[in-house]
């Protein structure tokens, strides 16, 4: 059994599949940019000319009602649409200096830079806790077991799981309740430390106290990475976020940007009327 | 229609009493038909090697391997390609191509085995004997199994009869269960950054593992089985096969080509013969529950949602 230590520093810290060294998050410095970003699907616009920058070491929050396309917008940034064949998307994403929809882009190398945790905690069923934590790098072909002990460790420590799971690494995940789950989904995504991760409303499906607890955990995880999350729950973003992109669908029904900015200033004096419907609750 | 709950009861003892009745009735005329042999062989007849009724000799050594040996050629070439297919239909193909293709994979499935084994004689046999067993014997001849002269009916005709006819049942099957694999699994996995490939063998087939068994048992179920098709091309000879180009004989195919003239003890080893089969094929099934049993255990349904 693999003894304690605590996480690896995060100038140690290197992606396993491109083998870059992971700078120390210079906090504030942009990380991905937004560019007039349109996603559509069959010709129909789901989320229409966002541009927004996202800060590294920071947590920003994707808010909006129904509709809003914050999802699509999330999924467009480590190309989920990839799968979907009537999906396009226009605009440009850039991921530091790759810019993410270029031909020559990975899109698998890129989604091993960019994780992502979904609504609902989807371990996989046929693997035990410690497969599920490696299974990412299994994929992009780290074999040493050392290596592979080292970083379930760190990452479920990280995940703030290693205290109930460490006993139990073999049993399978499904043996987990949900918010345990979908802490090894976090869990499952650091370990291949990447440099953003994505979180699509991942307290959706968890019952209150679970909630909570991935909150914290979320607080802890953005010295070790930037996190972009959609929310519907405009306390949560307001706990959580450094930043916010309210989102509203317009005339059309493609979803589109209606402010960003820090999260302090999008609650307490937003410039735009929208804006300060929705976070007084007013409608949505 | 409003029936008492007693009557609905009542309705549905008695539909499943006739099938149980079917099924018990049919058992025991087996036995009863086939207990003559056993009287008067004793049980070791069925693992004797000679079948020669006009001697009193009614082994079943021979036609139990030829069952065996068939089925096993059948499965070696319908798991890889079948779950290939499958694989491919549920994932791979094209939207607009599934469709057609699917359909003609049921077209496939729907073929009476008659005319497969017609199709196996007339029109596979002369290749088989002038192009592939050559070839075969050229390539594993050293591995000692393809002896003999190349003759095209036989075992390996036999076992690519039954390949062609369990293969749509094992596609159909397999694609249905590789498609309901949840598809949030698949992004998980996608979102790690596993490649198209690594998301088919690391997610999708070992979350469908129970299914592909499902599917693994019918089509084994069918190969054992199959009777006309088989007593067509596999050459309808009583010895133990000593090459896997030689003709050879299996449980169902000795039958159907024995009832019409035997009397007496002979029909009753025939009868026995048909205990033996009826056997083997609960004795699969029995194995493949136990396999899905220690293998479905953390499967899809099972994960939980706070």
């Amino acid at each position: 059994m693999i003894e304690p230590t605590p996480p690896a520093s995060v100038e140690e810290r290197v992606n396993f599949n491109t083998g870059e060294v992971l700078m120390n998050p210079s906090v504030g410095e942009p990380i991905m940019r937004l560019d007039d970003v349109t996603v559509s699907f069959a010709g129909r616009n789901a989320v229409r000319g966002v541009t927004f920058d996202v800060h590294q070491g920071e947590i920003t929050a994707l808010i909006g009602p129904s509709g809003s396309g914050k999802t699509t917008l999330l999924r467009a940034l480590n190309r989920m649409h990839d799968t979907v064949r009537t999906a396009s998307v226009t605009g440009s994403v850039k991921l530091g200096a790759t810019d993410v929809y270029a031909g020559t882009t990975d899109a698998t190398l890129l989604r091993s830079r960019v994780g992502m945790v979904f609504q609902r905690p989807n371990p996989f069923p046929t693997m035990s806790i410690y497969e599920n934590t490696v299974a990412g790098l299994k994929f992009n072909g780290v074999r040493k077991k050392a290596l592979l002990d080292e970083a379930a460790e760190s990452a479920l420590i990280a995940a703030a799981l290693w205290d109930s799971a460490r006993d139990r690494l073999k049993a399978h995940a499904s043996t987990l309740s949900g918010g345990e789950q979908q802490r090894l989904c976090i869990a499952r995504a650091l370990a291949v430390e990447p440099e953003v991760l994505l979180m699509d409303e991942p307290t959706s499906a968890l019952d209150p106290i679970a909630t909570k607890r991935i909150e914290e955990l979320i607080g802890e995880l953005k010295h070790r990475v930037t996190i972009i999350i959609v929310t519907h729950n405009m306390q949560q973003a307001m706990r959580v976020s450094d930043r916010c992109a309210f989102l509203l669908m317009g005339e059309d029904k493609a979803g589109e940007l209606i402010e960003f900015g820090p999260t302090a200033k999008l609650f307490s004096e937003p410039t735009d009327p929208r804006t300060l419907d929705y976070v007084n609750g007013r409608f949505g | 229609m409003a029936l008492p709950n007693g009557a609905y009861r009542g309705l549905l003892a008695t539909v499943a009493a006739v099938f149980v009745g079917l099924v018990l009735w049919f058992v025991i005329s087996l036995i009863v038909q086939a207990k003559p042999a056993f009287s008067t062989l004793g049980f070791s007849w069925i693992v004797q090697k000679t079948w020669d009724p006009t001697h009193g000799k009614f082994g079943l050594l021979p036609f139990i391997l030829g069952t065996i040996e068939t089925t096993a050629i059948a499965l070696v070439l319908a798991v890889p390609i079948g779950l290939g297919t499958a694989l491919a239909l549920a994932y791979l193909v094209p939207h607009r191509l599934r469709a057609s293709l699917g359909t003609a994979v049921e077209l496939l499935a729907a073929v009476p085995s008659v005319v497969y084994g017609l199709w196996g004689l007339i029109v596979l046999a002369p290749l088989c004997r002038e192009y592939l067993e050559p070839f075969l014997t050229s390539v594993f001849g050293w591995t000692g199994l393809f002896n003999g002269p190349d003759q095209g009916v036989g075992l390996v005709l036999a076992g690519i009869i039954l390949f062609v006819m369990v293969l749509p049942t094992m596609v159909a099957i397999s694609r249905d269960v590789l498609a309901v694999v949840p598809n949030d699994q698949v992004e998980g996995a996608m979102a790690l950054g596993a490649t198209r490939w690594q998301v088919l063998r690391k997610v999708v087939v070992p979350g469908a593992r129970t299914g592909l068994l499902g599917g693994l048992t019918l089509a084994t179920g069918r190969a054992l089985g199959e009777t006309v098709a088989v007593a067509l091309v596999i050459g309808n000879s009583p010895y133990i096969a000593h090459s896997i180009k030689s003709p050879a004989a299996t449980l169902p195919s000795l039958i159907v080509n024995n009832f019409g003239e035997a009397t007496g003890t002979e029909l009753s080893a025939l009868f026995g013969a048909g205990l033996v089969l009826l056997v083997i094929g609960v004795g699969v099934n029995a194995m493949a529950r136990a396999l899905v049993r220690s293998t479905a255990r953390g499967g899809a349904a099972s994960v939980a949602v706070a």
